[in-house]
């Protein structure tokens, strides 16, 4: 059995334009697996295409094996947690309920409990509470469980967005930039945690990463997948990537391009 | 107060922002609690019954059913972000089943006290059927396109009254029979005192499990579906299907509040349910404060009072009597407009979010005053 995330020949068409094509990735458990490449490459689309959003024209994705045909809502009963670009955090919710909603699939309690008050629903939201707090205690930001996410710093909101997508226990993690608008140091706190994650002891899980900061991607990922126009133009390891002529063409090229126009 | 602060365990530190919306933490049954504000409300009401005249014990029973459409209201579009301009017609539908219920067991002479229970449970399971259609429909719609269906079902179901009169009878509508009060509590007991513990009753009821159920993960839950439908949908949610459970649940409220508003007027005809009401429903809830139980009271309160209002008002005034007429007809409107542009501009929490910012500075002040 192929363990872990397997995406085989992936193809999408946004009308004439070709989004995807014939892309093909594995997430091994334990590893972190980075996807990089310039801006419209497909990056954000595959990722979209393994949560469901996006039903791929052609090719198919595995999950340990089994085929995953995903639907979004379903993704975090099946292992796979997502965070989204910004932070796409509940404005309206504190942090701690922002985190406790990452764990939904978990909760027993029915609709009936819920409406009468029984001790079941409270004895249920005790426990994702708990659950809760435990995450935001590992990601050092139990302080601000509390607190409404707009009054935080960005850095912490990041934070919190990594507590909700964890907070559902996956195997595999999806980040999406999560280094966007973080500072230099916030990014190499954010580097280490990414490291430990294939490692945690309880809840390991594996991360694909998609992500513009070359030196976070260059530091944390196993494997790497770069992307161009919607093509697999270079894979391997981090060092085997950078020397990769293919991929120095795809970003140079695209610099004097852009210093052309 | 530091030495307290520093011997509480690191969890239970807090970044000053008390609870946000959901409100602060709180431990114990949330059961328990609720039924003892429903019971210290119900005592009040007791009492508040006894002390008035029948007049106000009526307007009050009003306020009560109001309150059922309000709170259900609120909910929807304040907690799941849905905006409904057909609650109304969700009213109409308990209203009118509840007056062909009634009719019903009158016209084949079956009576007794309890007969009420299930003309109004009936109400409730009629408006859920309607609510559910509704709710599907607008789960698939968003912003302007939900606000059009739920107009157009404004609208509608008034007008099918008028269209089908074989059954209810057209503008004229149906009387609602309703059972005195029982002879244990003696016969001098007043009428609209009756009223006022039946509508009391049964609003503390759909308030005790609106108040349950927005404490609960599906409270958590409808706020999470207003604030990020893609990231609520990664989060393990099924959003159209919470999109209708609000729908369907704030329906049951408000038919149970328009069965109220039915069995206390004794009647029910189109002209009570138009268009006007749903607008009243909703400037009421944003008034008062979107998306709190507590700012639905203050909304129902002001459904009832502002008519009243504007009829003094308007006897003051020495007018002609057509004049007078369309004046009292026209002021609540204008006041309940002129009242939600001033809440928007001035606080966007409508009055209860006025009144918890009030309560918080005290607080603080009490707390400095103290230390």
């Amino acid at each position: 059995m192929e363990e872990g995330l397997a995406l085989h020949h992936i193809g999408v068409r946004f009308g004439g334009l070709t989004a995807l094509d014939d892309v093909s990735l594995r997430v091994p458990p334990g590893r972190v697996v980075g996807v990089i490449g310039p801006n419209g490459a497909g990056k954000t689309t595959l990722f979209n295409v393994i949560c469901g959003f996006v039903a791929p024209e052609s090719g198919s994705i595995a999950l340990d094996g089994r085929p995953l045909r995903p639907r979004p809502h379903r993704l975090t009963r099946l292992g796979v947690a997502r965070t989204l670009q910004g932070t796409g955090l509940f404005a309206g919710l504190t942090v701690l309920e922002n985190v406790m909603t990452g764990a939904s699939h978990t909760a027993r309690a029915g609709f009936l409990p819920a409406l009468l008050g029984l001790p079941r629903s409270d004895r249920d939201e005790a426990r994702l509470r708990r659950d809760a707090l435990d995450v935001l205690d590992q990601l050092g930001i139990a302080a601000h469980a509390d607190a409404a996410p707009g009054t935080l710093p960005f850095a912490v909101r990041q934070r919190v967005a990594l507590a909700r997508a964890l907070a559902a226990r996956p195997r595999l993690l999806l980040l999406d930039e999560p280094a966007g608008g973080l500072g230099a140091e916030d990014i190499a706190e954010l580097a280490e945690l990414i490291r430990q994650l294939p490692h945690r002891d309880p809840d390991p899980c594996a991360v694909l990463l998609v992500e513009h900061h070359m030196d976070l991607v260059m530091s944390v990922c196993d494997e790497l997948v770069v992307l161009d126009f919607g093509r697999v133009i270079a894979a391997g390891t981090p060092d085997e990537v950078r020397d990769d002529p293919a991929v120095t063409d795809a970003y140079l090229g695209a610099a004097v391009d852009e210093a052309a126009a | 107060m530091s030495a307290t602060s520093a011997a509480t365990p690191p969890r239970e530190r807090t970044t000053g922002v008390a609870g946000g919306p959901g409100g602060p933490r709180r431990r114990g049954s949330t059961l328990l609690r609720h039924l003892a504000v429903v019971a210290v409300a119900g005592l009040l009401l007791v009492g508040v019954s006894y002390a008035v005249e029948p007049f106000r014990n009526f307007q009050l029973a009003t306020v009560a059913a109001y309150l059922c459409a309000t709170a259900g209201l609120t909910v929807l579009t304040g907690l799941n972000g849905q905006l409904s301009l057909g609650h109304g017609a969700l009213m109409a539908t308990g209203a009118y089943t509840v007056a062909l219920c009634q009719n019903a067991f009158y016209d084949r002479g079956v009576t007794g006290g309890l007969l009420l229970l299930v003309s109004l449970a009936a109400a409730v399971v009629a408006t859920v059927a309607v609510g559910a259609v509704v709710g599907v429909a607008a789960a698939r719609l968003r912003g302007p396109y939900l606000a059009g269906v739920t107009l157009a079902v404004a609208v509608v179901v008034p007008a099918l009254t008028v269209t089908f009169d074989g059954v209810f009878n057209g503008e004229q509508g149906l009387s609602v029979p309703v059972e005195p009060p029982p002879l244990a509590l003696g016969v001098y007991f007043p009428y609209e005192r009756w009223q006022l513990w039946i509508a009391g009753a049964a609003t503390l009821l759909a308030l005790l499990l609106l108040a349950n159920l927005v404490r609960s993960r599906y409270g958590r839950t409808f706020r999470a579906v207003r604030d990020d439908e893609v990231a609520a949908r990664l989060a393990g949610i099924h959003v159209a299907r919470t999109q209708v459970l609000a729908f369907v649940v704030s329906a049951a409220t408000a038919g149970l509040g328009g069965a109220l508003l039915a069995v206390l007027a004794q009647s029910v005809s189109p002209g009570a349910f138009g268009l006007t009401l749903s607008l009243f429903l909703l400037m009421a809830v944003v008034i008062g404060g979107l998306g709190r139980l507590t700012g639905a009271v203050w909304g129902a309160v002001m459904l009832v009072a502002l008519p009243d209002l504007s009829h003094s008002v308007t006897e003051q005034l020495t007018l002609p009597a057509a004049a007078a007429q369309r004046l009292e007809g026209n002021l609540p409107l204008a006041i309940f407009g002129i009242t939600l542009v001033v809440v928007m501009l001035a606080a966007p929490g409508g009055v209860q979010g006025l009144l918890s910012r009030f309560g918080r500075a005290l607080l603080a002040r009490w707390r400095v005053g103290r230390s």
